[in-house]
């Protein structure tokens, strides 16, 4: 007989969500270990030092704690708008193209309608037609996948480019000042368009918007018919025919929801955030949310937890760049090996590992 | 002792959380036999299968091969040790030919001499007198010569024990035949064989020995010679069954269906149904016979909705009178006149279930549109899963596991269960207790002879010609997409359905 292997795999029947909590943890924990020991090896830092720059740059100044959280706000809109169309298994790359569109609609409703309209009613214009930007721009691949079954996710990234270029081609018009080959600050005299304080804080509404979406498509997935439609879906396009479920409809559905929220994410932004555009208004993040999204499991307020640690390390990562004067690839580096330990986590909640008995 | 088995189990258990699957089993399989494995669904054949081959390691218990004791941790182990396993769902690339299929994955020199493994392939194929074509890619195949490529593919690997999980559970009568050919074939040359099946008739024609398991636990293991359907299905039930199948006189039937001059096509502008003519009636349940492939699919699925129809009238009448022309209708409003389809495709998961879903959600497929609001409802389905669990005694642990983890028959359970509870108005089922062992199929006779005492018009597609004729009031006859003949349940013979099945005209009483 051949050796034996010392370990052994098997996967796991179930699992109480104790111990998978644990299990996060501890890859957290683990991972943070393994980054003091990169950020030694590299530059022969105290790994201290750089975690206490880490907690001071997402959360050590008031000013910081609110960046921290509208980071955390946009990245978890854009994965709550993701999350319907994973769950249908319509793989969406396209968030960041969704994004700038619906960012550039705004854009156009501040500069174009800035003076022309009451501020509450040119929100709601903004609001509506970023939404609707979003929505165009999700549903040109649904259409195309249910009629002539095109592979979404290579459609879906191409749209990405060509959203760039219609932003690209926008600032020719909005250059603010000319020849600057920027947008600038839209209405920065007059603050048209820009998302009012709410209960006097500067991102409230941001907040307030994100959490109201967290809640509803919490809800949408789990207990609406349209969301039983999704997962049926998802899971075999037969099946649901064969129930009479009609695949084309849900698929162009779900696809202009997550595209409308995702143009939403495009107005927190620009409204919200940013008041301005640019192809890097989006900045990866359409991609960081599908992690999110996955590892989530859906379930949006779980994704409010893991986009707050996203950000918090991507905040922290800033600083250490700027205090120790490091490339700001380090922050990246970091992330990358986090993201390496929770995504392997996913490993020990699914398979139990244990060592080979005689 | 030892020396005469090839494979050997002692006391073995395994479990899954807290479900006990094998409760300390032992097993013998002599050489140059052919063992039969007999169990009521969920009885853990399966995973006693799927410990041998290494898909599982035992928590309990002990494994000799050639009476030595091993320690089988994958499939790659028992191919060292010269088991082979044939799955229900088979393992194949699509797009690559049987030949390259069959070699996949083997070890070997960097260089590929793929016409002298063929050659060697070919050899063994005439050997035993396969029927495939190396050089055909598997998307052509036919779900038997798929299966042909799979007992290929281990033998090549050089099983002598191969394990064969429900093979004719996908197989037509004549194909099952050749199979038990090459069984017999491979048996006489030295091979040991375990196959599981639910139909009685096939272990009484094929195995030497029976093994029976019943709630994980093993029973016994008899000589077929001694053996016969009745003694096999108490010791699998534990209880005496009865195996008589009912056939109450239909009660006022009204028209309920009529199908004209039905033709469809497939993709490829072949023609799947011809010219077809057809009379459904409420209460009274119609067969369908035929050889596999003459339309069956295509017939239910046109009246359903699922298939495009290219001329012809679907006629449907309801209790009072009105009339509608499903072929104009798509499925979904056919579902809601009261037409359900309970097509037990074969794969069972991906066509009429959810595998992720639990029992619950599975209820709901047919009926989560139900009700006002955008809002689900689980009260009902959660009580319609609790009762057909406890009506067709489906085993799992409660009805919020994932469907994916029960047996396959029991998911078959849950699916045919969940169509019968529709209440419809024509009730068409397609081979509804494939897989489902014979006590359990019994109960779905019942059920579906409950469904004709309430006026439903029930259409069944079965393969198996002698429960048809015990069934059915009227049977149909398919045969290349034309209704060969349709004849009366009672009167008809075994004989006379198989010649209609290979006869191109019309004929037969109405
Ligand atoms: N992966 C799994 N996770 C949890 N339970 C399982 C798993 N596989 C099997 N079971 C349970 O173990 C029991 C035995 O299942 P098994 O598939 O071996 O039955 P079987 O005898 O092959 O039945 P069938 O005739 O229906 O195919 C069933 O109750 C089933 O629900
Ligand atoms: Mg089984």
């Amino acid at each position: 007989m051949k050796k034996e292997p010392f370990l052994k795999m098997s996967r796991r029947e179930k699992i109480s969500w104790q111990k998978r909590l644990m299990i996060r943890i501890a890859a957290l924990l683990l991972s943070l270990l393994v980054c003091a020991g990169v950020i030694f090896l590299l530059v022969r830092m105290n790994p201290f030092d750089v975690y206490k720059a880490i907690w001071d740059g997402a959360l050590g100044s008031e000013r910081r704690i609110w960046i921290t959280i509208r980071d955390t706000m946009i990245l978890l809109c854009i994965a709550i708008g993701l999350a319907p169309a994973f769950k249908m298994r319509f793989w969406n790359i396209g968030a960041e193209g969704q994004i700038l569109v619906g960012g550039a609609c705004a854009a156009a409703a501040m500069i174009y309608a800035g003076d022309k309209m009451p501020p509450v009613l040119l929100l709601v214009v903004m609001f509506v037609c970023s939404a609707l930007g979003g929505m165009v721009w999700g549903m040109i691949p649904a259409v195309f996948k249910a009629y002539w079954n095109t592979n979404e996710t290579l459609f879906t990234l191409m749209l990405n480019y060509v959203a760039m270029q219609i932003v690209t081609f926008c600032i020719v018009f909005w250059e603010n000042p000319k020849g600057s080959n920027t947008v600038g600050i839209i209405n920065q005299s007059t603050q048209a368009g820009w998302l009012p304080e709410l209960f006097g804080q500067k991102y409230g509404w941001n907040v307030l918007i994100v959490l109201v979406f967290t809640v509803v498509m919490f809800i949408y997935l789990k207990y609406s018919k349209h969301g039983y439609e999704i997962s049926v879906v998802g899971e075999s396009e037969n099946t649901a025919r064969y129930a009479g479920i009609r695949v084309r409809k849900v698929i162009i559905r779900t696809m202009a929801i997550s595209g409308a929220i995702c143009g939403i994410a495009g107005f927190v932004i620009v409204s919200g955030a940013s008041h301005t555009i640019s192809t890097a208004t989006a900045d990866g993040r359409g991609f960081t949310a599908i992690i999110v999204a996955w590892l989530s499991k859906f379930n949006t307020f779980i994704m409010l937890a893991v986009s707050f640690g996203i950000v918090f390390m991507q905040q922290g990562a800033v600083q250490i760049a700027t205090q120790y004067g490091l490339n700001e690839n380090a922050s990246d580096v970091i992330l990358g090996i986090i993201l390496f330990f929770l995504i392997g986590a996913e490993f020990f909640i699914n398979y139990k590992v244990e060592r080979a008995k005689k | 002792m030892g020396e005469n088995y090839a494979l050997e189990l002692k006391q073995i258990t395994k479990r899954f959380g807290s479900v006990l699957a094998n409760d300390h089993v032992d097993l013998t399989l002599k050489k140059s036999e052919i063992l039969a494995i007999l169990g009521e669904n969920g009885s853990g054949k399966t995973t006693l299968m799927n410990m041998i081959y290494g898909i599982y390691y035992p928590d309990e218990g002990h494994i000799l091969v050639d009476g030595k004791e091993v320690s089988i941790r994958s499939p790659k182990d028992s191919h060292h040790l010269g088991i082979g396993m044939v799955h229900q769902h088979f393992k194949l690339v699509d797009v690559l030919t049987a030949a390259e299929n069959i070699i996949l994955g083997l070890p070997g020199k960097t260089m590929l001499n793929m016409k002298k493994v063929t050659a060697e392939i070919q050899a063994l194929v005439n050997k035993y007198g396969f029927d495939i074509d190396l050089s055909q890619k598997i998307y052509e195949m036919s779900v038997s010569q798929k299966q042909t490529v799979e007992i290929v593919k281990m033998l090549y690997r050089g099983a002598r024990i191969l394990i064969l999980d429900e093979p004719t559970a996908v197989l037509t009568p004549q194909e099952a035949d050749r199979l038990f050919d090459i069984l017999r074939n491979m048996r006489d040359d030295g091979c040991s064989i375990i196959i599981i099946t639910h139909k009685l008739q096939e272990v009484l024609a094929l195995s030497d020995r029976v093994a029976i398991l019943r709630k994980g636990r093993y029973i016994d293991t008899v000589e077929t010679a001694k053996a016969n359907v009745q003694s096999l299905s108490e010791m699998m039930v534990g209880a005496k069954v009865d195996l008589d199948i009912d056939r109450p006189e239909p009660v006022s039937p009204q028209k309920r269906l009529e199908i004209k001059g039905l033709t469809c096509r497939d993709k490829e502008g072949i023609k799947t149904l011809d010219d077809v003519d057809l009379v459904v009636n409420s209460g009274e349940i119609l067969g369908i016979a035929g050889i596999s492939g003459s339309g069956q699919k295509e017939l239910l699925e046109a009246v359903a909705g699922l298939q495009a129809a290219e001329s012809g009238t679907i006629l449907f009448t309801d209790a009072d009178g009105n009339q509608k022309d499903l072929a104009k209708m798509d499925s979904v409003e056919i579902q809601e006149l009261g037409v359900s389809l309970a097509f037990v495709p074969e794969d069972r998961i991906g066509m009429g279930l959810v595998g992720d879903m639990d029992m619950t959600d599975n209820m709901m497929l047919r009926s989560y549109h139900n009700g006002k609001g955008g809002l689900l409802d689980r009260r009902g389905p959660r009580q319609l899963a609790t009762t057909i669990k406890d009506q067709l005694e489906i085993m799992t642990p409660s009805i919020s596991s994932p469907v994916r983890q029960m047996s396959g028959g029991n998911v078959q359970k849950v699916l045919v269960g969940r169509e019968i509870a529709q209440n419809p108005k024509i009730l068409m089922v397609a081979y509804p207790t494939r897989g489902i062992d014979i006590n359990s199929s019994h109960t779905i006779y019942k059920l579906l002879n409950e469904q004709k005492k309430h006026g439903v018009a029930v259409i069944c597609v079965i393969e198996d010609l002698d429960v048809l004729l015990a069934l059915c009031d009227r049977i149909a006859v398919l045969c290349g997409g034309k209704i060969s003949g349709v004849v009366n349940g009672r009167s008809a013979t075994k004989e006379g359905i198989g010649l209609l099945m290979t006869k191109h005209e019309k004929g037969g009483e109405q």
